[in-house]
């Protein structure tokens, strides 16, 4: 298997490349957990205006019939006014898009956004839904049964890493 | 059933009949979800889809205002379809048994009973006789239990005092009576209150309070000093029987909570109440009004903790 790329790097280079898309209507949004970590790193690298929202979107999930409440939701805060905003909503890993489609469910409960541009610093194969991202750091071939995840180190410091799913 | 029937072979929240029996991971989760529930109702738009297409009976043999609204409004802000049955004034009244009113719902397809009931051990019942995917949640059975009260405090606690590590918690008045009072009382011990009082006259104390882990005063003035958190309990004038009291003049002067009482109490104590209350009885106006009380925060935090329980029993296979 191919070494996974340096997520550190790939933030820098997000950072990069979003500067373009930042307008004075932006306001970004990072999805718990992972995407908020990415999240805040490009917050601080743009100087967005407006304080950096956070999702779970744990109440909106599909699977909540078949799985139940997802363990530990957190709760969302989103310290803006989402109607009319151009909108960068921030994941770690896109994968299925059922997270997106559920994230964007309640985005639409706080208001309606002139835009959402969809942020990730990874994606890999495996699309559910007709979600996909403007602006991906890197594309990540994962074999079946592994899952692609972001971790977070005591000082700070983002990893990819692949882990048996399940 | 085997075990607990509370909980699925998963260890999961299946039923919430007491809080007597949850483990304290579980009540940890309930208010953990609690808090982002309360997120939720902060917003212009206070719904989240996760019951869409469930349907909650609201079941109440005994009266309430408080509780049932605020399970109503906790269902509809999950999507829920509600039905409130006021079954005191219906089937009951007519001769039907308590099985047979919930069978008869259960054909209608429900899929959460909300039970209140004037006798112990209403909702338990209730529990072993639906079907697997049906749930009952106890809003409060005699003097049994009434945990979602009790939960709703422990959030409130939470939400003042941060933890419950250091804390005396005082709760006063009628205990013998009270659900709410057992409910919250096995939910400090749980969670690791080092200190709760009960207080109250003795015809009022149940006669084995001590074992549930309590200290007992029957001086108001003792038992209020140093107390991080003063819980006031309705006095419970429909369930008395026979001379447990003089006068609620009598029981005003010793156990009422007056500002000059509760200074007695720390500085930064909360006042709590289930409600309804009774000013000038257990409580006066000027307490009840002050700036300690929480008693209003306490019925709108109810309204998320009853969102945490509702959502956490419905979801899954």
């Amino acid at each position: 298997m191919s070494k996974l790329p340096d997520a550190e790097k790939l933030c820098t280079q997000l950072a990069r490349e979003l500067k373009a898309r930042v307008t004075p209507a932006s306001a970004m949004v990072g999805i718990h957990t992972g995407g908020a970590w990415v999240a805040e790193r490009l917050h601080a690298a743009l100087g967005i205006k407006e304080p950096l929202g956070l999702l779970d979107p744990a109440f909106y999930r599909d699977d909540y019939a078949k799985q139940g409440l997802a363990r530990d939701p957190k709760r969302s805060k989103i310290p803006f006014a989402v109607e009319g905003r151009d909108l960068l909503l921030v994941d770690d890993v896109l994968y299925t898009g059922r997270t997106v489609r559920a994230a964007m469910n309640e985005l639409f409960d706080y208001g309606r956004p002139a835009s959402i541009v969809l942020v990730v610093l990874a994606e890999r194969d495996g699309r559910q839904l007709p979600v996909c991202a403007q602006l991906a750091g890197a594309k990540v071939e994962v074999a079946a049964g592994m899952r692609l995840r972001l971790r977070r180190d005591g000082a700070g410091r983002l990893s990819l890493e692949l882990e048996r799913a399940g | 059933m085997p075990g607990n029937p509370q909980l699925d072979a998963n260890g999961e929240l299946q039923h919430l009949l007491s809080i007597e029996g949850l483990p304290r991971e579980l009540i940890l989760k309930i208010l953990d979800t609690a808090e982002s529930f309360a997120g939720v109702t902060e917003r212009d738009i206070k719904k989240v889809p996760l019951l869409r297409g469930k349907s909650v009976f609201n079941l109440f043999f005994e009266g309430s205002t408080r509780t049932r609204t605020t399970f109503e409004i906790a269902a509809k802000r999950l999507s829920a379809d509600v039905i409130n049955l006021n079954v005191a004034v219906s089937s009951t009244a007519k001769g039907e048994s308590l099985l047979d009113t919930v069978a008869n719902l259960s054909a209608m397809q429900a899929d959460i009973f909300v039970v209140r009931h004037g006798s112990s051990g209403a909702a338990h019942l209730v529990a072993r006789h639906v079907k697997p995917h049906e749930h009952v949640i106890n809003a409060g059975d005699g003097r049994h239990a009434h945990p979602t009260q009790g939960l709703l405090d422990l959030y409130t606690i939470r939400h003042y005092k941060k933890d419950f590590s250091g804390l005396t918690v005082a709760i006063v008045g009628d205990v013998l009576h009270s659900r709410v009072a057992r409910s919250l009382i096995h939910g400090l011990t749980t969670l690791g209150a080092p200190e709760v009082r009960v207080i109250g006259p003795q015809t009022l104390i149940p006669a084995g309070a001590a074992a549930l882990g309590v200290r007992v005063f029957h001086s108001m003035r003792e038992g209020l000093r140093g107390a991080d958190v003063v819980v006031m309990l309705r006095l419970q004038n429909e369930r008395m029987t026979g001379a447990l009291l003089p006068s609620a003049q009598e029981f005003n002067k010793h156990y009422g909570l007056t500002a000059e009482k509760l200074a007695l109490a720390k500085p930064d104590a909360i006042v709590m109440h289930p409600g309804p209350m009774n000013r000038g009885v257990e409580i006066d106006s000027a307490v009840a009004d002050g700036p300690r009380s929480v008693i209003l925060p306490q019925v709108t935090f109810g309204i998320a903790v009853r969102m945490a329980v509702m959502s956490m029993v419905a979801g899954g296979g």
